[in-house]
């Protein structure tokens, strides 16, 4: 709380050109909006500072901080209208999950491990060998990735009946090792640039079908003509 | 085919694009029959809504007859319906709770990014009504693909015009539901903000539902005197004082319930609207909303506003305090179309409603883009256009 935030994101930017007055006085007004909001902001917290904070109730995915030690965490929660056993079950036959999961293009599964094929960066392939850490039915699935894989990553789906009869809760969590090179720029983009949005995609996709037989499309024509 | 599409602000025109396809299981396709233009395709006309795109088919309110239909389609070939403007899938938890415009799966999910960023929760789709709803192409077009149609659309008997049971699709039920929303009581003062097709259903949904006096308002010779045929008084207020009037007309106590039939684009004569409509122009994603401002103002200490007019964006100079202070209650939303068409379509039939008296033109589909032009310039003389895809061209 000692530096001041507008000096400091503006400390190493050339000096703006502004094309228009429009953008003039959007800044102008943005500056003082932002000088107003912060010294309000120093103002109450001033006052009842606290030192030592417990742990609340919220997922720890949803925390401030984006590292948990090596890893990177994304998650999401999703209600889906249908009962707890049939949507484990959906998920739970691999072949299913290819038709929700933008960049998945295929999973099989052999010899206890799943094998995924996935679209990777400039018509690139990224393979992900991944076994399963436990599976208890309508319950939870876990996985870990193994070293064959170009990913280091593991996750979790849980499912939980939904309160008042609105079907299941589901949660899905996957932790991973942000790569380096071409690959990590790649996974930044998927999933660190938009952290919640890939996965929150994927997600609406599977609620979507289950709930519905279909995924919305707003096309005109199934191929363009 | 051939359809209105949009290609910037106050320019639209009809262009022949590729035929529609079935594409899901429970899709439908119709030949357009029927389709309104609707006081909220004036917003896009006018380039306030964002996440449009040149080429984009307008058009929310049509009906029409079933010509292919999906495998898990209710609807059969050759038969006349009239579609919601909003779209539902019918499983998800709030169209079971038959709350049809919050549906969560009709949105395509792309769609839902920007409006889960802006408003904290990706909105349902509407048909030909920007992006942001899905993308959706709309009904002002010779065919149109009708997503979900086991759901939404509803079979019209023969012997029904179509001009009788069109604004079943939009207006009809949005002004009822603007009436329901405003919770009227036997005894009830009911002030309406704007005269247009939307508020002059609200008008006689609020009368047929008990309200004791409804008063319009609005600044259109014609359109008051639409509104003064249903049973309204009405204020002008280019020549009235719309609050005290107001208080006057009620007793001293201020309208039980309040009715915003104008949304974003509100004019009048206030430094609000002059400001609202400042940032308007430059982007900044204001709304106008002097009509609401002027409304929370007016309705009596814990009385009831009911908003159907659209808004898209933020609003300043929002009375807040006198909306808490006066324990006033609020609702709004898109129309929970699909909920209201079975009793809606009962008192078409029966004579309850009368809903073609607002319809001032009809134009062929072609001659669109003059609907709009004067439907948004000439207020007065058009407040209804609808135009026929099947008629030929003057």
């Amino acid at each position: 709380m000692q530096t001041n935030p507008a000096s400091y994101l503006g400390r190493n930017r050339p000096e703006p050109r502004y094309s228009n007055d429009r953008l003039f006085w959007g800044a102008v007004l943005g500056v003082l909006a932002g000088g107003l909001g912060y010294a309000a902001l120093r103002t109450s917290q001033g006052r009842n500072s606290v030192t030592d904070r417990p742990p609340d109730s919220a997922p720890g995915r949803t925390a401030r901080r984006s590292r948990f030690g090596r890893y990177a965490v994304v998650g999401r929660t999703v209600t889906i209208a249908k009962p707890r056993s049939e949507v484990y079950a959906f998920w739970r036959d691999r072949s299913n999950l290819a038709s929700f999961m933008q960049n998945v293009r295929s999973v099989e599964e052999t010899g206890g491990l799943n094998h995924w094929t996935i679209e990777g960066p400039a018509g690139t392939e990224v393979y992900l060998e991944t076994r399963m850490v436990e599976d208890r039915p309508d319950e939870m699935i876990s996985w870990q990735s193994t070293d064959a894989s170009d990913i280091e990553t593991q996750g979790k789906v849980l499912f939980r009946d939904a309160p008042g009869d609105r079907g299941t809760e589901m949660e899905a969590i996957i932790a991973y090792v942000p790569p380096m090179g071409t690959l990590g720029r790649w996974v930044a983009k998927t999933f660190q640039a938009e952290p919640r949005m890939q996965g929150r995609r994927e997600l609406k996709r599977l609620k979507m079908l289950m709930e519905t037989g279909e995924i919305a499309t707003s096309a005109l024509r199934n191929s363009p003509s | 085919m051939r359809a209105l599409t949009w290609h910037g602000k106050h320019d639209v025109r009809v262009d022949t694009v590729p035929d529609p396809e079935i594409i899901n299981p429970r899709d439908a396709i119709l030949e357009v029959t029927s389709t309104a233009i609707c006081g909220s395709d004036l917003h896009l006309y006018d380039g306030v809504i964002p996440g449009m795109m040149s080429g984009d088919i307008l058009g929310h309110e049509f009906m029409g007859r079933v010509v292919e239909t999906g495998s898990k389609s209710t609807l059969k070939k050759g038969q006349r319906v009239v579609v919601p403007f909003t779209i539902s899938c019918g499983a998800c938890f709030f169209c079971q709770k038959q709350l049809y415009s919050a549906c969560d799966n009709s949105n395509p999910v792309p769609n839902q990014d920007v409006t889960e960023n802006l408003y904290g929760h990706a909105i349902s789709a509407l048909f030909g009504y920007s992006h942001l709803t899905g993308g959706y192409p709309g009904g002002q077009a010779e065919y149109v693909r009708v997503p979900f149609s086991d759901v939404g659309p509803i079979v019209i008997p023969d012997g029904m015009e179509d001009d009788e049971v069109l604004f079943l699709s939009d207006i009809l039920p949005t002004g009822w539901m603007a009436a329901e929303n405003a919770d009227i009581e036997e005894g009830d003062t009911v002030a309406v903000w704007g005269c247009g097709p939307v508020g002059l259903f609200a008008i006689q949904s609020a009368l047929a539902m008990g309200a004791s006096r409804v008063i319009a308002i609005d600044e259109y010779p014609n359109r008051l005197e639409l509104a003064r045929t249903l049973g309204a008084d009405v204020i002008d207020f280019k020549q009235t004082r719309v609050l005290d009037a107001l208080m006057d007309m009620s007793g001293g106590l201020g309208p039980d319930a309040v009715i915003d039939a104008v949304g974003m684009e509100a004019h009048g004569f206030g430094v609000d609207t002059m400001l609202d409509n400042v940032k308007q122009n430059i982007g900044m994603g204001a709304d106008s909303a002097h009509a609401l401002r002027e409304a929370i103002m007016a309705v009596r200490k814990a009385g009831r506003i009911s908003i159907p007019g659209v808004y898209g964006g933020f609003l300043d100079k929002f009375p807040l305090g006198a909306l808490m202070e006066k324990g006033v209650q609020v609702k709004t939303g898109q129309t929970h179309v699909q909920r209201y068409l079975d009793d809606l379509l009962r008192r078409i039939g029966d004579g309850e409603l009368d809903t073609t008296f607002l319809i001032s033109h009809r134009l062929p589909l072609e001659e669109a883009p003059k609907g709009y032009k004067n439907f948004r310039y000439n207020q007065d003389d058009w407040t209804k256009v609808v135009l026929k895809p099947g008629t030929a061209a003057n």
